[in-house]
This record gives structure tokens, C-alpha cells and sequence, in this order.
């Protein structure tokens, strides 16, 4: 249930960004997710979901893409990739190992609509005839 | 913000029942006299861990979380009103009992200190290796009851060890006193240092 907490702050930096640049609002968050954490994926789409209403990431898509753990003796370089548990003694010399990648939480980039594509694209929608309309429903994002 | 102010913080966290506020409660008697103290207490409801602290003369805020499974910056952000940071060493931040969630909310801590105590088997470190595997100290408790609970300590220790190569690990008991000495003395020269790094600028 920590994922509502994750979500929020989430759409706190998100909204924070998309302010800077004067977005009405935001169109996708992608999101780099770790599977050395205490977080789970459908967890947090679902805390998502709830979060962010009222927010400029209404309409938002999260994007998540998941980093697999990999883990690098110092000693002999060996890089692994825990299939089951994670052990940070390596097999073959025993030394400590590293984690490379696993851990991630991070929000890689968002995209946002500023309020002159908006504008823009509601200006295209008027001089299109009634016909058109409706196929030209996807908004440019930027 | 507290690395300014040449204060040590401890995230302190482990499973519910693991001893962390006996354990806090025999830390501040070892410390008395030595370091300026105060502990802010996460729980999800009561505040009788806050009022254990205040019996020792020791300022304590509770965190009463309602349903919320771990405490957050913002959280402790809010009680920090509370307390003078300038006039203090050391601040300990009891989390909320659990393994999982904790291990996700970085509170601005310099020491991430999990409790282990046997009665939970030697097993607990494998299965929540993150929590874990960010501790910088792991402090195995209750360690009288482990021929009690059919625990190897060996086992328990090596167990932490592969999920967490590095970690400073002390054995001890509160209930025998055992062990104790060892982690107030090296938590004490951890406080040292923290304040000596502030005093030449690092």
C-alpha cells in the first residue's frame, strides 16, 4: 500500500517540471522501476490511477519500464543475473558483490502540452469541416 | 538539511516486535551524559512508544500514522518542527514495525539501522533482502533466546552477510545487557564523527 505514497510524490516532481515549463498539462510519465525495490508495478499503476486525478497528469499515460536486477563481483568482474533471491557473495571467488542495476526508481522524462500547442490544436479544429473532425481527435504532444 | 547541523540521523527499523524500542530505551541509558538526544516515534496508532522515551528524560515526538505502513520525509519534515535540531547530536527515527515498506523512504537519515531478533529465524534477511541490503548497521537482538528459538547464530549472520557484504554487524541481547557496550561505544564515535566532519568543513 506504500505505492500511494510513491505515486504522489511521483506526480508531485512530475507537476513540479511540468509547471517550469508552463504546461497546461501532462500527457506521459516514464517511469524506470527496479526489481530490487519494494515497489510493485501493478501496485503503483493502480495507486496512479487514483492519484493523480485533479492534477495536471489527469490524462497522463504512465509508462513503466522495468530494470532487471544485475549483480558484478568486484574482484573477478564476474555480472550476474539473479534468477532466484539475490545472493551479494559471489560463486566462483567469494568476494562481495555489487548491485548495477535493480534498484532504480526514477522518472526518466515526461511529456508535456504547453498552452500555445493547445491552443494551436484547438484553432486546427475549427477550420477542419465537420467530416474531419473526428479523425484528427489525437492532440500533437511535445 | 541535517548534515549541516553536524547531526547524526538513525532511520531505525525491523520487523514489529523486533525490540526496537527496548532496545532505543537501553541505548539512551548507555548514552546519557555523553550526547544530546531526542527520538521521533512512528507508529500507527498510540503514542506509548513516545511516552517510554519521555520517561528517560529524553524528547520524543510520535508519529501516529493512522493505516500508513511506513513513515515518509514529510512526515518527519512536519515533526521536526517540534524539536530544536541545532541542539542536538543525534536524532533517532523509530520507524513504523515492518520490513517491506520502510526500506522504499529515504527520511534524510545518515544511518540506516535494521534490528533482527532471532525469535524471527535466521531466514528473515533472505526473504526481505532489501530492507536488508540498505541497512548500514544490523543489530541482531535477543540473542539469549536463540537456543530457545532453535536458531544458529552463524546461519542468521551469514544469511545478512550475502544480501549485504558490508554491513556492521553487532550481536546482543537487552534483556542480559550482552553485546550492548560494544554498539553504544561505536554509536558514540559514530556521533563523533559526524560532528568532526562538520567542524573542518567536509
Amino acid at each position: 500500500m506504500h505505492e500511494i505514497s510513491i505515486a504522489e510524490s511521483i506526480l508531485e516532481i512530475a507537476e513540479e517540471q511540468a509547471r517550469a515549463q508552463n504546461a497546461r498539462s501532462i500527457q506521459l510519465i516514464k517511469l524506470r522501476l527496479g526489481e530490487f525495490t519494494t515497489i510493485v508495478r501493478e501496485a503503483l499503476e493502480f495507486a496512479f490511477e487514483i492519484a493523480r486525478q485533479g492534477t495536471l497528469a489527469e490524462d497522463a499515460v504512465l509508462e513503466i519500464e522495468t530494470v532487471s536486477i544485475l549483480v558484478r563481483c568486484a574482484v573477478c568482474d564476474r555480472a550476474t543475473q539473479p534468477v532466484v533471491g539475490i545472493c551479494l557473495i559471489c560463486t566462483v571467488c567469494g568476494f562481495p558483490m555489487e548491485i548495477l542495476t535493480g534498484e532504480e526508481l526514477q522518472i526518466e522524462y515526461i511529456e508535456v502540452e504547453t498552452e500555445e500547442e493547445w491552443i494551436k490544436w484547438k484553432l486546427s479544429q475549427k477550420e477542419l469541416p465537420q467530416g474531419q473532425q473526428s479523425e484528427s481527435r489525437s492532440r500533437p504532444t511535445s | 538539511m541535517f548534515e549541516d547541523h553536524g547531526l547524526l540521523v538513525i532511520n531505525l527499523m525491523s520487523a514489529p516486535g523486533a525490540g526496537k524500542t527496548t532496545l532505543l530505551e537501553a541505548t539512551i541509558k548507555s548514552l546519557r551524559g555523553r550526547c544530546r538526544l531526542a527520538v521521533i516515534e512512528g507508529d500507527l496508532q498510540t503514542d506509548l512508544d513516545a511516552q517510554r522515551i519521555q520517561a528517560l528524560g529524553v524528547r520524543s515526538h510520535q508519529i501516529t500514522t493512522g493505516t500508513v505502513c511506513h513513515l515518509d520525509a514529510r512526515m518527519v519534515a512536519r515533526a521536526l518542527t517540534v524539536f530544536p535540531v541545532d541542539e542536538l547530536d543525534l536524532l533517532v527515527i523509530e520507524n513504523v514495525g515492518n520490513l517491506i515498506c520502510p526500506a522504499s523512504f529515504d527520511l534524510g537519515e545518515g544511518l540506516r539501522v535494521v534490528v533482527c531478533s532471532v525469535a524471527e529465524g535466521a531466514e528473515k534477511p533472505r526473504k526481505y533482502p532489501v530492507m536488508f541490503h540498505k541497512a548500514a548497521v544490523v543489530l541482531i537482538n535477543k540473542i539469549d533466546l536463540a537456543a530457545a528459538s532453535d536458531v544458529d547464530l552463524v546461519e542468521l549472520e551469514a544469511n545478512i552477510r550475502s544480501v549485504n557484504p558490508t554491513a556492521t554487524i553487532f550481536k546482543l541481547s537487552c534483556k542480559s545487557g550482552v553485546g550492548l557496550d560494544e554498539w553504544t561505544e561505536w554509536l558514540q564515535h559514530a556521533v563523533a564523527a559526524r560532528q568532526a566532519s562538520v567542524l573542518v568543513g567536509a
